[in-house]
């Protein structure tokens, strides 16, 4: 099997399925010409052509909007929006139009586009370019969130992600479009709403997703070593989310250690927490707890912006404290 | 500078006259039992009547036909109607029962008919015209030579989605036609308080296309003017930005009395009321015979409505349950 780049398997997940179907376009800032800021886009536009790789102005609102209305014509339009902190710019477009468009038609048609973006924090990119917004979209019913740790999952989210009806908020996360993973050449998804055991293990439950992932496999691999079975469950879909696999771990291991980069306050650790307890409190031995990016915007500083997001470390503490 | 002056009435085929002057006639006459029906408690939430702009969507969406997509506004009764609805899952969608066009989960703010392309009201001003933008792309990705039209006011020229709209169409020369329907208020604040530049049209240069100023109130005017604009579009000509002159006949919902609105001017734009200039233009026994049709449309459609059922609360929670 190949072992591909997480950017690598998402490129070959726009090629087949925009190859499959002649509805699929993609258009975002610098995504043709230049093949995107990451590379997620390259060799797109001599492959379809610039009625399907389309190098917009920017235009998040419109682009997003645009989106939505082609969508709407039965096309499935795929939008690049180049950093999640750019999201704000086209929240009317997300919130009010594409989440909404299926209910308030009383379903008379579906809005199957996705919005592709990245976040986190990492890069020395401060501010306004390493943010975690997911729980911005979580919280809006009427979308599906979702959110690949590895370059196989990358691939097949995306390809189920464009044959579904949508909308889809995609969001990459920018450390993990270099990391490696055996990605095979076959025609495969990855259904939405299905986390997957990473690791499987007796002693206490992590539930995290993205880029976080890792960093709880690195905390399990250590713990291993003195004899504690860590389950690390990645989520994939924050919506649907998958209750049924957290649960089914939760009872099994009767500890649960919610760990995400996005800041702890009203962050989507809170949500799954409080599910746990209505839903699991008799399997529990001890508090829910959460380890989380800490309440603050990042700063530019390498060694502030380090102390701001989970590390390997304040993982195995936490768990630590809980076994 | 391209923009037209207001111009004198054009010819138009007897048939098409008579089409516009049956959905004009029908908006008004919808709208106005809705406002009835509102008082009675039969209607809750906002309604904002259109009476005294039915000309332009009367005119656009004759021009356009039906393969074309639209979205419209939450002032959007008369871009249904002209559209092709059927008014009486119209009224049934504003009264919020189960037969209405969407099931009455959306309401007067939100109406859309799909089969008809009418991608919806739009309770969020300014939202409908990339939503109009993004439809002729995905016409342009089908292969389909149509337009869209995005209708929006002078109230959502201000907005940053008009801008970044044209931009986007011209750019890309897209077969979109932005129908700006200035009724002179954006809510209360009348538009020579809210736009730098009060001749609208003149964005359209700016964005690198055409910028047409015309009569709003009279229908043929606006059914010729956007039959250019389709023509240019599906030859590949790119977009046009038309600003259509007109007046609301009230205040901007059925609960404004539109205190702020100068009463001369007003009586002024009321005594060029769209229905009474292109009821003039058409056989007076057609006039008459349409007149009567609506009246019985109307009726029937609030009996439907009356008739109706409620959406079902268990389906709904069934529905919703995740």
């Amino acid at each position: 099997m190949a072992e591909l780049m997480y950017r690598e398997g998402l490129n070959k997940a726009l090629f087949e399925e925009m190859h499959r179907d002649e509805t699929v376009f993609i258009m975002g800032e610098g995504i043709a010409k230049r093949g995107g800021s990451f590379k997620v886009t390259e060799g797109l536009l001599d492959k379809f052509g610039p009625n399907r790789v389309i190098d917009t102005p920017l235009s998040e609102a419109t682009f997003t909007g645009a989106a939505v209305g082609a969508a709407l014509t039965g096309t499935r339009p795929i939008v690049e929006l180049l950093f999640v902190d750019f999201a704000p710019m086209t929240m009317d477009m997300v919130i009010n139009q594409a989440a909404k468009y299926n209910f308030m038609s009383g379903g008379q048609g579906t809005v199957p586009m996705i919005l592709r973006t990245q976040g986190g924090a990492g890069n020395g990119l401060a501010g306004q370019h390493s943010q975690s917004l997911e729980a911005l979209f979580y919280h809006i019913p009427g979308l599906k969130v979702v959110m690949p740790s590895t370059p196989y999952d990358a691939k097949g989210l995306l390809k189920a992600a464009i044959r579904d009806d949508g909308p889809v908020i995609f969001i990459e996360h920018k450390l993990l479009y270099m990391t490696k993973g055996e990605v095979p050449e076959d025609d495969y998804i990855v259904p939405l709403g299905k986390a997957d055991v990473k690791r499987q293990g007796d002693d206490i439950t992590l539930i995290t997703y993205s880029y976080m992932t890792l960093k709880c496999l690195e905390a399990a691999e250590i713990l291993a070593k003195e004899g504690i079975s860590v389950e690390v469950i990645d989520l994939r879909t924050l919506t649907p989310l998958d209750k049924e696999t957290i649960l089914t771990s939760v009872e099994k291991t009767g500890k649960a250690l919610i760990v995400h980069e996005a800041v702890k306050r009203g962050g989507i650790g809170g949500d799954i927490a409080a599910t746990i307890m209505e839903e699991a409190y008799d399997d529990l031995d001890g508090p829910v707890r959460r380890i989380c990016g800490k309440n603050t915007t990042i700063p530019y500083n390498k060694n502030l912006e380090k102390v701001c997001v989970p590390s390997t470390s304040d993982i195995v503490e936490g768990i630590l404290e809980m076994v | 500078m391209s923009t037209k002056k207001l111009k004198s009435s054009p010819v138009v085929d007897e048939a098409i006259l008579q089409e516009m002057f049956r959905n004009i006639c029908l908006t008004r006459s919808f709208e106005s039992k809705c406002i009835e029906l509102y008082r009675q408690g039969m209607i809750s939430g906002y309604l904002h009547p259109y009476t005294g702009e039915e000309a332009i969507a009367a005119g656009v969406c004759a021009a356009i036909g039906k393969g074309a997509y639209i979205t419209s506004t939450h002032r959007g009764h008369g871009h249904c109607i002209s559209k092709g609805a059927e008014i009486k899952y119209m009224m049934a969608e504003i009264t919020g029962k189960a037969t209405g066009y969407c099931k009455g989960y959306g309401g007067s703010m939100h109406i859309s008919r799909k089969v008809d392309n009418n991608l919806g009201a739009n309770g969020i001003v300014g939202a409908g015209m990339p939503i109009a933008v993004g439809a002729a792309m995905g016409l342009r990705v089908k292969g389909i030579n149509e337009v869209s039209v995005a209708f929006f006011s002078d109230g959502a020229s201000n907005n940053g989605t008009f801008g970044e709209s044209l931009n986007f169409a011209s750019v890309f020369n897209l077969p979109v036609i932005f129908v700006l329907e200035n009724n002179h208020y954006a809510v209360s604040t009348p538009v020579e308080c809210s736009s730098g530049c009060c001749e609208l049209a003149n964005h359209g240069p700016a964005y690198g296309m055409p910028g047409i100023c015309i009569d709003g109130n009279d229908a043929e005017v606006v059914y010729l003017e956007t039959k250019n604009a389709v023509e240019r579009a599906k030859k590949g000509e790119g977009p046009t930005l038309i600003e259509a002159k007109t007046y609301r006949h009230g205040g901007h919902h059925v609960n404004d009395p539109g205190l702020y609105m100068d009463p001369d001017i007003l009586s002024q734009w009321k005594a060029r009321d769209p229905l009474i200039l292109l009821k003039e233009k058409i056989d007076p026994a057609a006039a008459r015979k349409i007149e009567e049709a609506v009246a019985v449309e109307i009726e029937e459609a609030v009996v439907f409505s009356k008739n109706s059922p409620e959406p079902s609360v268990e389906e709904f929670l069934a529905e919703i349950e995740n």
